[in-house]
């Protein structure tokens, strides 16, 4: 008689921490076809749309890299987090609150001149996601609060919060009663590369990757983030201010969300409205794990899950529904959380020794 | 009379240990059987062969004179045998009556209310004082441990036992569940337990089977037996006393502690007034079984346990108040008990390891941690202690005991600190890697450390120490010189059969 065993590895596998993600996206698309099929799509031809759809046409590229970038922040934002086990669920709200503080900037100082305006917009912007996620870091650091239930909740404290703001105070009497804000004056625009869509936020993107990789790696600060989400007791023990680190380090997150929202919003909107993010804080989370949160790979990562965002606009031309895409994301975490198992385990089949 | 259960040449070995090696035990119905021993004797495993959550490697094992194979613990209740751990295996929020019905077998019915009946009867049989219909949170830890038994006894359990079951009680309580244990045997039950405390023997056991180093040393009845005799045989006399130490030359006091109280994880009183007092270029032994305050003292004093009250000086500055990065400045190092969980950080390489305390200082650079430099640094100290690794970077939790202990011991000594607390440094390592941390220990005394180590074992801190306190229930039952020190009052003291007059 035989049975199946899970061995632990000594090693995770090197192998396999590449053959996983790969297969499990093979794995996820397999799924979708599966489901494209009984829903009356022919599979290869829908996915042969949306590959199209995403690099056929210099805007389904440049298209590609407007969604990345707020995935990419946001992304980077809870990977920080999440290296120092902190559960940061509300990249979300600290997006919208980056978002509502750019917004506030530029609707309060409309004549400020550019390279005053630009900046100021970017301090607040982070300022605004980073106290807001301060906010549920307070409890954490004091008394141990579940951050994740918290940063949850604010989430929709902050997508309320611009909602009223834009169908109330801050609605643009010329704007036919949508829920949306006067248009930011034109120093309150982030540059675009010619041509396209595709604005500063990306320079911040990248550059963020890479301060979050020296950080990470060449710093002190980083050194102790590193052993607290390593191994909280160890980081104790060496007198590691865990407290002071879990505020910074929650700041740093939530800033790095709200530089987000800023970007989106003087890059793309150009002015504050409802439902800015299409759930950008929630596909970081995906995004950070299939990255191992680390930052550089955060930024290619992030340009699949724009692609597939882009794809799935493309589809919907042949009658493909939206949804499908999301079911898309849903399956690629559900496969590569599932696969992450196989880089830590092996199987192995063994005979059951006979009972003496 | 055929005894209830009778055990024959255990053997059972684990990875590097012998845990069990050939021990005979037979246990009669109407006995109170008490298995006596150090950590690690092998008691703990003879009890999981018992109850079926191992299989030993060779070994017979015979109930009621029947052979039988034991594939699970459920084997074993079926058998009769059921233990109550330690560590108990409740439902908090579910009922007593709620407790004993999981797991039994027989159809999806379930009378809870005729349940409760038979659960009173039981207990108003046994003396086990215990309401079916409260909710196992509002419980005490003695109410919980009834129940446990009850579980057991509603299962028809002819043979219990029991883990060091006064661990987690008062004196009370434990007096009560010794009353117990008594009216059980004499119902015709037999009732084993696990523990190393001699008092609890002589006044609960009839029979008494001592374990040391996995051997059976001798099956004694209580009345032909006493304390003295009982914690030589469970200690051993075979102290090799070994002159390779140079003579102490103590300075003046390092470590000073008045009156520290502390408490546990649980919220209970560990440390009961410690006054101690450690000089520089001294090795001041702890000894004392696990569990009796050992790991707080040493956590209160790293900063890492928050003391209720009393005052700890490092060369006449208190550091009772501070966090364990200020205790780290005043130049105190401390090797934790728990190398992989605590002392270092399992997935991360060498250089980051031995960086743990180091990396604060201002020689890495202000902001960023100059790598090259602490990989330059890293390497001289593994060569320095010859450590074995594969890489620098390569993750620790690789490495085999004896390295990760030079390892750590490495990066706790390298700071040249004033006073250095170790908890059971050699414990689970080898005879090599024991020699070379005896010899760093040493090597460090020499140096001027003031040294604390705390120790289960005897041999070591009289290898080591220049005096030995013994740690009992949280109290410093005497401090006394190696030279002068007897095994045997030792080992009495441990038991906490026998107190000396402190002077600190």
């Amino acid at each position: 008689m035989t049975r199946i065993l899970w061995e632990k590895r000594l090693y995770p596998s090197p192998w396999m921490t590449v053959l996983v993600p790969v297969a499990s996206i093979i794995l996820a698309l397999a799924l979708g076809a599966f489901f494209l099929f009984v829903t009356g799509f022919e599979p290869l031809k829908v996915y042969g749309e949306m590959l199209k759809g995403v690099i056929g046409s210099k805007y389904g590229i440049s298209e590609t890299f407007v969604k990345a970038i707020p995935l990419m922040l946001t992304s980077l934002g809870v990977s920080i987090a999440f290296r120092m086990l902190l559960w940061n669920i509300g990249a979300e709200g600290q997006f919208y609150m980056g978002a509502f503080g750019a917004s506030w900037v530029a609707l309060s100082f409309p004549y400020l001149p550019p390279y005053i305006m630009l900046p100021a917009m970017f301090v607040v912007g982070c300022v605004c996601g980073g106290l807001w996620a301060l906010l549920p870091a307070l409890p954490r650091a004091k008394w141990g609060v579940n951050e994740v239930i918290t940063t949850l909740m604010l989430n929709y404290v902050a997508i309320l919060w611009v909602d009223y703001l834009v169908y109330g105070p801050w609605k643009d009497p010329k704007g036919f009663n949508f829920p949306l804000t006067a248009p930011f004056s034109k120093s309150a625009t982030l540059p675009t590369l010619a041509g396209t869509r595709v604005h500063l936020g990306l320079v911040f993107a990248l550059v963020a990757a890479l301060i979050l990789t020296v950080i990470l790696w060449r710093t002190r600060w980083g050194y102790e983030i590193r052993i607290t989400g390593e191994s909280p007791r160890a980081a104790r023990y060496a007198g590691i201010k865990i407290e002071r680190n879990i505020l910074l380090v929650m700041f740093l997150s939530g800033a790095l969300a709200g530089l987000a929202g800023m970007s989106e919003v003087a890059g793309i909107t150009h002015r504050l409205q409802h439902g800015i993010s299409p759930g950008y804080g929630y596909t970081a989370i995906i995004i950070a794990w299939l990255a191992k949160l680390h930052p550089l790979t955060i930024i290619l990562v992030s340009f699949l899950f724009g692609g597939l965002i882009v794809g799935g606009y493309s589809v919907q031309r042949i009658g493909v529904p939206a949804a499908t895409v999301s079911m898309l994301q849903g399956a690629i975490l559900f496969f590569v959380l599932g696969g992450e198992i196989l880089t830590r385990y092996r199987l192995r089949w063994k005979r059951k020794e006979v009972a003496n | 009379m055929t005894p209830l259960v009778e055990m024959r040449k255990i053997t059972k070995v684990f990875p590097g240990v012998v845990a069990n090696d050939g021990i005979d035990l037979t246990v009669r119905a109407g006995e109170v059987h008490a298995l006596l021993g150090e950590n690690g004797a092998g008691k703990s495993t003879l009890m999981s062969i018992l109850t079926g959550l191992y299989r030993p490697d060779s070994g017979e094992i015979y109930v009621q004179g029947e052979r039988v194979h034991f594939r699970s613990p459920r084997d074993a209740i079926a058998a009769g045998i059921g233990m109550v751990h330690q560590h108990f295996r409740l439902v908090a929020p579910f009922t007593v009556t709620e407790n004993v019905a999981l797991g039994l077998k027989g159809g999806i019915k379930l009378n809870l209310n005729q349940l409760a009946q038979e659960i009173a009867e039981l207990s108003e049989k046994y003396g086990l004082k215990v309401d079916p219909f409260a909710r196992i949170w509002q419980l005490s830890v003695g109410e919980q441990q009834r129940v446990e038994i009850v579980k057991l006894l509603y299962r028809r359990a002819r043979v219990l036992i029991l883990d060091e079951p006064t661990a987690v009680l008062t004196p009370q309580e434990a007096r009560e569940l010794y009353r117990t244990l008594r009216k059980m045997a004499s119902e015709g039950c037999a009732v084993i337990f696990i523990t190393h405390k001699l008092q609890e023997v002589m006044e609960a056991a009839d029979t008494i089977t001592i374990l040391r180093h996995g051997k059976k040393i001798a099956t004694v009845k209580k009345e032909e037996t006493n304390e003295r005799e009982l914690a030589r045989l469970m200690v051993g006399r075979e102290i090799s006393w070994t002159g390779d130490k140079k003579q102490a030359s103590p300075g003046r006091v390092v470590l000073e502690i008045k009156n520290l109280h502390a408490l546990n994880d649980k919220g209970l009183l560990a440390l009961k007034g410690i006054n101690l007092s450690v000089s520089a270029g001294e090795i001041l032994g702890i000894a004392g079984v696990a569990g009796n305050g050992q790991r707080e003292l040493a956590e209160v004093i790293a900063g890492l346990r928050p003391a209720l009250k009393g005052s700890i000086l490092v060369e006449g500055k208190e550091i009772i108040h501070c966090d364990p990065c200020r205790v780290i400045a005043a130049g105190v190092s401390f090797i934790p008990e728990d190398r992989l969980g605590m002392g270092l950080v399992p997935n991360l390489g060498a250089v980051d390891n031995l960086l743990l305390k180091e990396y604060r200082h201002p020689r890495w650079g202000k902001v960023f941690l100059n790598r090259r430099a602490a990989r330059q640094w890293a390497q001289e100290l593994i060569e320095r202690f010859q450590i074995k690794l594969a890489s620098l970077e390569a993750p620790v939790k690789m490495m085999s005991g004896g390295n990760l202990q030079r390892l750590l011991l490495a990066r706790e000594i390298s700071g040249q600190p004033r006073v250095l607390v170790a908890v059971y440094p050699a414990r689970g390592l080898d005879v090599g890697a024991t020699e070379t941390v005896h010899r760093l220990l040493l090597e460090q005394r020499a140096a001027g450390t003031a040294i604390l180590l705390i120790s289960e074992d005897l041999e070591e801190l009289f290898r080591l120490a220049d005096r030995i306190a013994v740690l009992y229930e949280g109290e410093i039952m005497g401090i006394v010189p190696t030279e002068q020190a007897d095994i045997e009052e030792l080992g009495l003291m441990m038991a906490g059969a026998k107190r000396m007059e402190v002077s600190a």
